[in-house]
């Protein structure tokens, strides 16, 4: 391949797990920082969609027109697909459990589920 | 018929993508998996719109471009709050209308809120979602029913 695109390439997936890897360690002080499971859920959200995503994109970048690089597209998409899913588990099991965020400034959850809402 | 079709071509180019092979003994082993794959999606009638979803518009693709751009801006916006000194949250359940017609809508929708950081889905009920937002920003009307109105463009062709 033409040096200069090599070049090109290394650094757009140098940027790409750069700004990935500030995206997971901010998402991981999240975790630790936040006060209850709702707001860290937040912050398993930056990890699993952009930080996960940006790594995975940088690997693309370095793999190039490869088998490796549709096979990290799949990865990319089923994380896209799932991670939403997981989250939403953990987030609807909490709420069923009665678990309610601290410090709640507005709970409309009375007009969606009527009598159900009651932890 | 259509559902059918997608299902094999689907699966065959899976196939193809995760072999790497063209030998031409390979190739029927994976035209005999495709076809009884096939044969017992069909038996168990999975051939409808969740299962094989070719309903959705072509533009979900562009869609999803946008949906990233809205994942990086939502993201800067909670990681702030995580590096701000006295994290400023405004943790709320709010109710969102769910205009979409099809249950893949109501999915893709709320799919897209959870994978938006700062909004999560909670429950939903038919028309209606249960989100959890985690500021003020995140929580904004209108973000989404833009989001909304997005999804309802794509769920049918």
């Amino acid at each position: 391949m033409d040096p200069t695109l090599d070049l090109v390439v290394d650094i757009a997936s140098g940027i790409s797990f750069a700004i990935g890897g500030i995206f997971l360690l901010i998402g991981a002080l999240g975790m630790i920082r936040l006060p209850d499971v709702w707001a860290r859920i937040h912050a398993a959200g930056i990890i699993d969609t952009i930080g996960a995503e940006l790594i995975v994109f940088g690997m693309i970048l370095q793999a190039g027109l490869s088998q490796a690089s549709i096979k990290l597209v799949l990865i990319g998409l089923f994380l896209f697909v799932t991670s939403p899913t997981a989250t939403h588990a953990v987030a609807n099991a909490s709420f069923t459990a009665g678990l309610r965020p601290l410090d709640l400034r507005k709970n409309q959850a009375s007009d969606v589920l009527g009598e159900e809402s009651k932890p | 018929m259509a559902k059918a079709i997608g299902l094999s071509v689907a699966l065959f180019a899976l196939w193809l993508a995760l072999s790497g092979f063209f030998k031409p003994f390979l190739l029927l082993l994976g035209v005999l998996s495709c076809a009884l794959t096939l044969y017992l999606a069909f038996r168990m009638k999975l051939l409808d719109d969740e299962a094989v979803p070719i309903q959705l518009r072509l533009t979900l693709l562009l869609y999803w471009g946008w949906l990233g751009g809205e994942i990086f801006k939502s993201a800067v916006a909670v990681s702030k709050v995580i590096l701000a000194r006295d994290m400023p949250l405004h943790q709320q359940l709010i109710a969102v209308p769910a205009p979409q017609k099809t249950d893949m809508g109501h999915v893709i929708f709320a799919n897209s809120i959870t994978l938006t950081p700062g909004t999560v889905t909670v429950e939903t009920r038919p028309g209606i979602f249960l989100i959890h937002a985690l500021t003020e920003e995140a929580s904004a009307m209108s973000g989404f029913a833009e989001m909304g109105r997005r999804v309802a463009e794509i769920e049918t062709r």
